[in-house]
């Protein structure tokens, strides 16, 4: 890059240098902070405030914090207590889940980003993937509960980061086929569906999330036959695919409307009947007008599976928040949040920077 | 008439689209009042007429874009009725090309020409391509074939979307107004197709105001004012002596 730049204007003949001031660091600032008074001074006031608070927040994170100490060092020390952290990781990650079969999900975990990661690229969606990701599937859930000469650990015990993953990736997934399913129902000129869909959106957005994981967790066992229980954690799952697919659809459906009707016709007067029209150039071209906001709407379902603490099922925020409620580490709450920020960050930086990538590699120029 | 007109003696008596007693309503509005028009195999027509006459709904009505609500439609054999399985196969029977080109955004131009014939013809993908690489080469566009069609000029597009419906191997070509949309430097590229299309005896049904086309293809003329084909003529007939005072009042503003 360096040398393009340097060789580029040479080709001109006598390329005159562009002056200091729009250049390098002065052209940068100029550009970026001092770009006329009012931004200065906003620029300035910024400054001021990082200079006051950042030293601190310095001192405190990283000049006077402990990382590997008992608490009652970290009571006596003044900075942050990342103790708090590396000395209950095991818990906050994996929750109840019996000690020494913690490698277990730390497999199941790995086996899942490594296939997220393989499933981001687009060269790579091909039928041998769909098959990894069934193998995926099954080994996932066999180390998870067992079986199969593994021993078997009820679902009661699940928690902490693999909970959250599960309900999330599943919830998500699941979530965005239905969704554009109801999109495209909420169009269909058939009353039956027209209708079903239209009820079924607005019943769902008029609700909110927790009141559909109260119900899934309290109400709906009432209506199952005596004897019959359904594992907690699948009727979460459930609430939050259908809440998620709610939302999802109303976006879909903004993409739809704003499809050209020109594609519908062309895609009629070739003879492509309603489905084929769908799949090859209809939802291509929708869905990609949506990618921004659709991923919105999945970072902030993945942010929501938080709430199922409230059916008492402990995800990664609950076991943080349990730790905490050891008397051994209380007051460290500041710290125990930043972590589980920072985890939450993490996930849904990476969400969000995929939907740009994704918009830029479908990018056709029109 | 003019015996030198290309692929004139293409035109045989088997008519292939019959449209009788036609009418057509927008809600309230009678868009197409009585129309009947028979085209034979082989023949080429063009409409014109002022806007919101009606033309672009009648070639609409053909491939069932447009519903119509009186009378009958009846192409290759198979009337238009509301049978989902019939209008499929009339529409693969009859190729349009639009004003706005309507080419798959999403889609190289190679795959737009491909997509019909692989999922509605079930041309295996390999045939598919060298299909449509022939009718590329035919528009004189084949070196865009690995392009997008925003990286396409107007008149390349036009071009692609004909080659697109040729693909499908139709019996007739619909165009509504193909030129209409394009730069004047374009147009011609377009028409140009569309003459040689013509000299290979292809049916023919063009909404369109170029008057330099009408005359050197076409084998009727029909006018159209407020939804009623008001006549309906030879090309030499119906520029050089025009019957209705509209036409006559059409002609000289067009061409002035």
């Amino acid at each position: 890059m360096a040398t393009m730049e340097l060789t580029k204007p040479q080709k001109v003949a006598d390329a005159i240098k562009p002056p200091v001031t729009s250049i390098g660091i002065i052209g940068w600032m100029r550009v970026n902070l001092f770009d006329g008074w009012f931004n200065s001074i906003l620029s300035l006031i910024v400054l001021y405030l990082l200079s006051m608070t950042l030293p601190s927040f310095i001192k405190w994170a990283f000049i006077n914090s402990s990382w590997f100490t008992t608490s009652d060092q970290c009571k006596a020390g003044s900075g942050a207590c990342w103790s708090v952290i590396t000395a209950n990781i095991r818990f906050i990650t994996f929750g109840f889940y019996p000690h020494q079969l913690q490698w277990r999900p730390l497999l199941a975990m790995i086996i899942l980003v490594l296939l997220l990661f393989f499933s981001q690229n687009r060269k790579h969606w091909r039928k041998s993937l769909a098959y990894a990701w069934l193998l995926g599937l099954f080994s996932m859930g066999l180390l998870l509960k067992g079986g199969l000469g593994l021993e078997v650990v009820d679902s009661d015990n699940w928690g902490g980061l693999p909970l959250t993953l599960l309900l999330s990736v599943f919830g998500l997934t699941a979530a965005y086929p239905i969704g554009v399913m109801l999109a495209l129902g909420r169009q269909s000129r058939m009353p039956i569906i027209k209708s079903f869909s239209v009820v079924y959106i607005e019943l769902i957005r008029g609700v909110p999330l927790i009141s559909m994981l109260f119900m899934s967790s309290v109400v709906f066992p009432l209506f199952l036959p005596e004897g019959v229980t359904l594992n907690k954690i699948l009727r979460a799952q459930v609430a939050i695919i259908l809440f998620t697919a709610a939302y999802i659809a109303e976006v879909v459906r903004g993409g739809l409307q704003g499809m050209n009707k020109g594609q519908y016709e062309a895609a009629e007067s070739l003879g492509l009947n309603y489905f084929q029209a769908m799949r090859l150039i209809i939802l291509p071209q929708a869905l990609k007008i949506v990618i921004p906001p659709s991923m919105g709407i999945l970072i902030s379902a993945f942010k929501d599976t938080s709430l199922v603490v409230i059916i008492a099922l402990y995800d990664l925020l609950k076991t943080t928040q349990t730790t905490l409620s050891d008397p051994k580490w209380m007051g460290f709450s500041a710290e125990a949040y930043f972590f589980v920020a920072l985890v939450y960050f993490v996930c849904c930086y990476a969400m969000s920077n995929y939907s740009r990538r994704l918009e830029k590699e479908l990018d056709t120029g029109h | 008439m003019n015996p030198q007109k290309a692929g004139q003696q293409n035109v045989d008596t088997m008519p292939i689209i019959t449209i009788e007693n036609m009418h057509k309503w927008y809600g309230e509005f009678h868009v197409l009042k009585d129309v009947n028009l028979t085209v034979s195999k082989g023949e080429r027509i063009v409409i014109c007429g002022p806007s919101g006459s009606g033309k672009s709904t009648l070639i609409r009505c053909i491939n069932r874009l447009e519903e119509h609500q009186r009378g009958r439609i009846v192409v290759d054999g198979i009337e238009l009725t509301n049978d989902l399985k019939n209008i499929e196969k009339i529409r693969t029977e009859v190729g349009m090309v639009f004003q706005h080109f309507n080419l798959f955004p999403h889609l190289t131009i190679l795959e737009n020409l491909t997509l019909g014939p692989i999922w509605v013809r079930k041309t295996p993908k390999k045939e598919a391509e060298q299909i449509a690489m022939y009718y590329l080469e035919k528009v004189r566009i084949a070196e865009q074939a690995k392009k997008f069609p925003g990286q396409l000029s107007g008149g390349q597009q036009q071009r692609v979307a004909i080659a697109r419906s040729l693909c499908m191997k139709p019996n007739v070509m619909l165009f509504d107004e193909p030129t209409s949309a394009l730069d004047p430097e374009m147009v011609k590229e377009v028409l140009d197709v569309m003459i040689s299309l013509a000299q290979e005896g292809m049916t023919m049904l063009v909404v369109s105001h170029e008057m330099g086309f009408a005359k050197s293809v076409a084998h009727r003329v029909l006018f159209m004012d407020s939804g009623e084909i008001l006549e309906e003529n030879s090309p030499e007939e119906f520029f050089h002596h025009p019957q209705h005072e509209r036409t006559k009042l059409f002609l000289s503003q067009i061409l002035d």
